[in-house]
């Protein structure tokens, strides 16, 4: 006995009967030893051939030769398992639950951004813009659409469908309450004043708390695919290196019996399984990079941009309703108005988020957008104190386009607002882009990889058992 | 509890509004002090012993002067007076107010003083008034302002500028009633703002130009007939921090109350069926009505709040010219201007007032 074949026994454990055992179910296709029909059980059977075959040089080669056969089918075949894994998690991070995220973003959005189109266009009176009232039919469709798709494609789970469900619900009461606003303020009545006030009051308390939890649960399930996706192929890379490793003792073994360096069909099992390791390392890095970039440069971006977006329309819509309800609601410090509370602690929410969103911002397109919006809002901020200076003076006749604007009143704090509006709108699809890209570049580098290691899987433990073969050979 | 024996000479027998909307037309029975019962409804004496109704109306009474409701108030529905209920058959209640008769305002009088002189040098008397007080002071479809008080202002134009359209208006949110008199933004304020020891800390007041009272408004056809036991189990709507709040805490005859920021959104909720009724002071009820034919006001007032024109505390002389265009303004009986505002206006929806209050004065 050589000490290459006491290292066997340690290692792989073939030869040795207790080992063989335990091998024997896999091995058992490939290199066909004794075939089992007999009286006594067939595993008993098969223990005993084994045993048998153990003790002569060609017995011990066909077990070897089943063992690597294997082994490197072993792990092609949980290469395969374990990156198709991670392509589908990562092909559900582009294609579905990314999309279904930017969805229910965009449904948030769109509540919010109809809520305030209807209290611009309220302002209005009975002028109302036809823009204005276009921008609040598109909100409430594509709110309407975006929940339909939502409810046919979410598996964030049953809060996700709750969520949907009460959206579902309260969105035909808004809209009510809404057309009963309009329709009551085209008379003239102020009572239109205090139903858009209720509407507002149910956007805010209801519909847009529920967007928001759908926005985070997507989100969630979202930051769930990415770590499946990112996740390293652990059984995979052990099998591999087992696999090498049986490998590369089989050729010590085979080198120190017949002192020939090569034996071709070993070796080319050998860079085989080498290659898919390889390839499996470098891609899933790669995919992990990619995948990681898509998330801290295009997703948290994306977040932090939302929410500013948000913040600003409701900020826009609290300017509005101060001028509408006229002091008739209090804040909780029983002095304030409470619009005018809540456009100012939207500004703060806005400030703020424009403030990470330009940290977050690694490149100057990024930047540039959300640098104009941050412009906008300093500008906004100066023409909301001079039209609320206005109107506390009692001036609503001028304050009135000072928010709005008319043709006299390009510089109205309603202009203001749709430049920051445009610019966080360009800033969200920049990043959006940004995290396709980097996403479909992670998605890319795991490109062929299922089919490539499943391939040289297969050809790796043909050129095994044809190595083993051709030593076998010798021995006829 | 203070027995306000002035008082009584505005609600007596010379024809007040008061007597009249309480639509018995009995108010001259009602002598100086004398607190006859006799106008009251007789339904109202149900289930109330006169002892325990003195102790509940003194004790909310104290309630409300002890609450600083007065920034809160919307509206003009500030802290009044919640009148004991009406079997009390006292006099009716002074707002709830830690002065004597915070309506007696200055004599009349036609001499200019520093703050007319400005008013006239500029040539437009700068008017601080409601712009979402449908009938009292609102925008018509058209844009333009319009109502009981924007007639009121119009009346005190033209007597010092002779124009009724030399009026600058300033259509200030609730808060700033106060403050844009005292920093002088505005010359007067006509907002229906109810009279109060609070505010006279503040402001001048002119004579009483309407007098209001917290009432019910329910649907037409509801089996609600007032404030009282029909409101069982009902769901009603106040204002919060209002006086109608104030009165349904103390005695809400087994309804179940619901209170939301401002007396409109009352309306709103009453319409989507949330509440079955809503307690308001009556002259914004009437508003309300107005923009709602199927709602009406039900009973009767169950407290008394006048509204005044609010002026600068320094300007004397022009608080004295403002009684002066409201003496005016009140005589001449049923063709009085008075009369004539309160026929446009409000007629429809607040009936049976058949005269202006009566002013009160007080000297220095």
């Amino acid at each position: 006995m050589t000490e290459g074949e006491v290292t066997v026994a340690i290692t792989s454990r073939a030869p040795a009967p207790g080992g063989g055992v335990s091998t024997t179910p896999a091995a058992g296709p490939p290199a066909p030893p004794p075939a089992p029909p007999g009286p006594r059980t067939a595993w008993a059977e098969g223990v005993e051939r084994l045993r048998a075959a153990a003790t002569t040089e060609p017995g011990r080669l066909r077990i070897i030769g089943a063992v690597l056969a294997a082994l490197v089918l072993l792990f092609g075949t949980s290469a395969v398992w374990e990156v198709s894994d991670r392509v589908t998690a990562a092909e559900d991070v582009v294609g579905h639950s990314q999309p279904l995220s930017a969805d229910a973003a965009s449904l948030y959005r769109s509540l919010a951004d109809a809520d305030t189109a209807s209290s611009s266009g309220f302002l209005a009176g009975a002028q109302e813009p036809r823009e204005v009232r276009e921008r609040y039919e598109k909100d409430i469709a594509n709110a309407s659409r975006l929940l339909v798709n939502a409810a046919a494609n979410t598996d964030a789970g049953g809060d996700s469908r709750k969520e949907i469900a009460l959206l579902g619900q309260q969105l035909p009461r808004y809209t009510g309450l809404i057309e009963q606003a309009r329709a009551t303020n085209r008379q003239g009545l102020p009572l239109g004043g205090a139903y858009l006030r209720y509407a507002n009051e149910q956007m805010s308390t209801v519909l847009l708390p529920a967007a928001q939890r759908l926005y985070e649960a997507e989100t969630g399930r979202l930051y769930k695919d990415y770590d499946d996706a990112r996740s390293w192929p652990a059984v995979a890379t052990l099998t591999g290196l087992l696999a090498l490793g049986a490998l590369v003792w089989a050729q010590r073994r085979n080198y120190r019996r017949t002192n020939r360096v090569f034996n071709h069909g070993l070796v080319a099992a050998t860079a085989a399984a080498a290659v898919v390791l390889l390839w499996l390392t470098v891609g899933q890095t790669l995919a992990r990079s990619g995948l990681s970039e898509a998330r801290s440069g295009g997703q948290e971006s994306l977040k932090v941009l939302n929410d500013a977006r948000i913040a600003s329309l409701q900020a826009r819509a609290g300017e509005n309703l101060t001028l509408i309800a006229r002091g008739a609601v209090l804040a909780e410090d029983k002095t304030s108005d409470k619009y005018d509370v809540e456009f100012t602690k939207n500004m703060k929410e806005l400030d703020s988020g424009l403030a990470t969103a330009l940290r977050l911002a690694d490149d100057s397109s990024g930047r540039r957008p959300v640098q104009q919006a941050v412009d906008g809002v300093a500008q906004w901020k100066r023409r909301h104190a001079a039209a609320r200076e206005t109107d506390m003076r009692g001036d609503y006749e001028l304050a009135l386009p000072q928010v709005i604007g008319d043709k006299d009143h390009k510089d109205s704090s309603g202009a203001s607002f749709d430049t920051v509006d445009a610019s966080l709108e360009q800033a969200v699809a920049h990043e959006q882009e940004q995290f396709t890209q980097a996403a479909r570049g992670g998605l890319g580098a795991l490109g062929g990889l299922v089919t490539g290691s499943a391939a040289l899987a297969v050809i790796g433990a043909a050129a095994a058992l044809l190595g083993i073969g051709r030593r076998l050979s010798e021995y006829r | 509890m203070r027995i306000r024996a002035g008082r009584d000479h505005g609600y007596g027998g010379d024809g007040s509004p008061a007597a009249a909307s309480a639509a018995s037309g009995a108010g001259a029975a009602s002598g100086a002090g004398a607190g006859a019962p006799v106008r009251r409804p007789a339904r109202r004496l149900r289930g109330w012993g006169g002892v325990g109704a003195m102790a509940a109306a003194c004790a909310l009474t104290a309630a409300v002067v002890l609450l600083p409701l007065a920034q809160a108030a919307p509206d003009g529905v500030g802290p009044g007076a919640v009148r004991p209920p009406a079997t009390m058959a006292l006099a009716p209640a002074t707002p709830a107010d830690t002065c004597q008769d915070p309506e007696a305002s200055l004599r009349p009088g036609g001499v200019d003083g520093p703050a007319v002189e400005r008013i006239r040098k500029a040539g437009k008397l700068v008017a601080g008034v409601d712009q979402n007080s449908f009938k009292w002071g609102y925008r018509k479809p058209d844009g333009h302002l319009d109502g009981f008080d924007i007639a009121l202002v119009k009346a005190i134009a033209k007597d010092i500028l002779g124009d009724e359209n030399a009026v600058i208006y300033r259509a200030i949110p609730t808060s700033q009633r106060i403050p844009a008199l005292k920093e002088n933004r505005v010359d007067i304020v006509v907002r229906t703002m109810t009279i109060n020891c609070k505010r006279l800390e503040d402001v001048a007041f002119s004579t009483a130009y309407f007098e209001a009272g917290q009432q019910v408004l329910a649907p037409k056809g509801s089996p609600i007939t007032g404030y009282d036991t029909s409101l069982n189990g009902r769901k009603i709507c106040t204002a919060a921090g209002s006086t109608a709040e104030a009165a349904l805490k103390s005695q809400s005859y087994g309804s179940v109350p619901v209170s939301v920021a401002n007396q409109l959104d009352c309306l709103v909720r009453l319409q989507l069926g949330e509440v079955d009724g809503i307690i308001t002071d009556n002259a914004l009820a009437a508003g309300q009505a107005a923009q709602d034919p199927s709602v009406q006001l039900v009973g009767s007032p169950f407290t008394r709040e006048f509204y005044g024109v609010a002026m600068n505390k320094d300007a004397g002389d022009l608080v004295r010219r403002v009684n002066k265009v409201l003496e005016n303004y009140r005589a001449g009986g049923n063709d009085s201007p008075w009369m004539q505002a309160y026929r446009t206006h409000l007629e429809a929806v607040l009936p049976n007032v058949t005269a202006p209050p009566a002013p009160k004065y007080r000297d220095g």
